[in-house]
């Protein structure tokens, strides 16, 4: 493995995007990760307050109309390489806003994302694995 | 030549910056164990380093442009040559430094503080221009005592200002800090330090929960890289210079303890709001400083 690609997986700093509707369970499940009983800093993982020193986007909630604008100029504005991660049945689907009037488009209608973690909320351990397999498929493209 | 090399190499950039990063990793680990984790290992700086440098560099449409490119490399540049003037006298206490060489430490020291307040107010972000105006009262706040410590060994050595001649001059009548005076100087330039250092409690500038790190907040890629080792290599040159100017000379024991103490008061304490650190510095602080001036100048 490159140096290159080693520091970006050992080193993934993460960004906590809550695209408009979300009940605030998966964001406090995201939390969950860096208390001591996870500890994700021993991975590197680190959460960072601006987007532009983020290495993942983590997705949470239902994709609102109002929101989209936004989260498009986030994202634009996110320093690549940048992954997108989507936690939450609310990110990987709609969940239950699927028929919702106010939240109509999925968030991968509006962004790449590369992995989806399901789950109301998931497990902390369900987004390590989760992260894990998006490491191990970054690493075994290359 | 040797200039050359002493600059970029041993005691400059280099070195410093891999004991920084070292350092850091020291910080991040003593950390995660009073909070009950695991903690980083010990590469995860020099990663975190190399990712940084790899990604991209983007620039707000409003940012003035040329200063939001140097003012990194004025603040990378003010933290080698400084420490570069810092280790010098350590390892070669006949042939280094110049008379004086204390004021141009001092004004080096503040220079990374200044190149991050140019930095964030050229970004044009709201929040950075929060950071950058928190960053400019800490500074104003922790210079006047700061300055009135550095005082202290000058008196009492009766005049001398060259960083090698103090430390002779300890090494013959004992470390400043064994007197009164000094124990009070160090005190007063160990919160200077934390604050110069810009690390909990006197982070506001940054105040990643409250403006998303402020300062830094539009700085990405290569240029965070290096306002982040510039803070690494700060992390080596401060307490450096404070064992070297008030504990007769730098060892390594006596910059782990710094270090230490910097680590322990950064866990221990909350973030203040601006206006308690500008009191604390400028109250109890500068009357703490004053008194060892006093204290110096009666001979004790």
């Amino acid at each position: 493995m490159s140096l290159k690609l080693k520091a970006l997986t050992k080193s993934i700093w993460v960004y906590h995007l809550c695209v408009g509707g979300s009940c605030n369970n998966c964001d406090i499940e995201i939390l969950d990760l860096l208390t001591p009983r996870y500890d994700v800093e021993r991975f590197g993982i680190m959460l960072v307050g601006s987007i532009k020193h983020a290495d993942a986007i983590l997705v949470t909630g239902s994709l609102s109309l109002k929101a989209v604008e936004r989260v498009k100029r986030v994202y634009e504005q996110a320093t690549k390489p940048c992954v997108v991660i989507a936690i939450g049945a609310c990110a990987c689907g709609q969940g239950i806003f699927a028929k919702g009037p106010v939240t109509p488009n999925p968030v991968d209608s509006l962004l790449p994302i590369n992995i989806y973690i399901p789950g109301c909320p998931p497990k902390p351990e369900a987004m390590i694995m989760g992260i894990v397999k998006l490491i191990k498929k970054l690493t075994d493209k290359k | 030549m040797r200039l050359l090399f002493n600059f970029l190499i041993f005691p400059g950039f280099l070195f410093t910056a891999v004991v920084g990063l070292v350092a850091s990793w020291i910080d991040r680990k003593v950390t995660a164990r009073v909070q009950w984790r695991v903690g980083p290992p010990w590469y995860q700086p020099f990663m975190d380093l190399v990712k940084l440098s790899i990604k991209e560099i983007t620039v707000p449409r409003d940012a003035s442009k040329p200063v939001f490119f140097m003012a990194p490399l004025v603040g990378l540049s003010a933290a080698i040559l400084a420490s570069t003037f810092i280790w010098l006298p350590n390892i070669n206490l006949s042939a280094a430094g110049f008379r004086g060489d204390i004021i141009v430490i001092l004004y080096l020291l503040t220079l990374p503080a200044i190149a991050l307040i140019l930095g964030a107010s050229s970004s044009g972000n709201p929040l950075a221009a929060v950071g950058a105006s928190r960053e400019v009262k800490l500074v104003l706040a922790y210079e006047l005592p700061f300055i009135l410590t550095l005082l202290v060994p000058i008196i009492k050595s009766s005049g001398l200002i060259k960083l090698s001649e103090l430390i002779a001059y300890q090494g013959i009548n004992g470390a400043f800090v064994s007197n009164a005076s000094g124990i009070l100087a160090l005190l007063v330039a160990i919160f200077c330090m934390q604050a110069k250092l810009g690390l909990v409690p006197f982070d506001m500038g940054e105040a990643e929960t409250e403006i998303m790190g402020g300062v830094y907040i539009e700085y990405s890629g290569m240029l965070l890289a290096i306002f982040k080792l510039t803070k690494t290599m700060m992390m080596v040159a401060l307490p450096v210079f404070l064992s070297t100017i008030f504990w007769g000379g730098f060892s390594i024991w006596k910059y782990v303890v710094l270090l230490v103490i910097i680590v322990l008061m950064r866990n221990t304490n909350p973030r203040v709001r601006i206006d308690q650190a500008v009191r604390f510095f400028w109250g109890k602080m500068t009357m703490l400083a004053a008194v060892a001036v006093l204290l110096a100048v009666l001979g004790m």
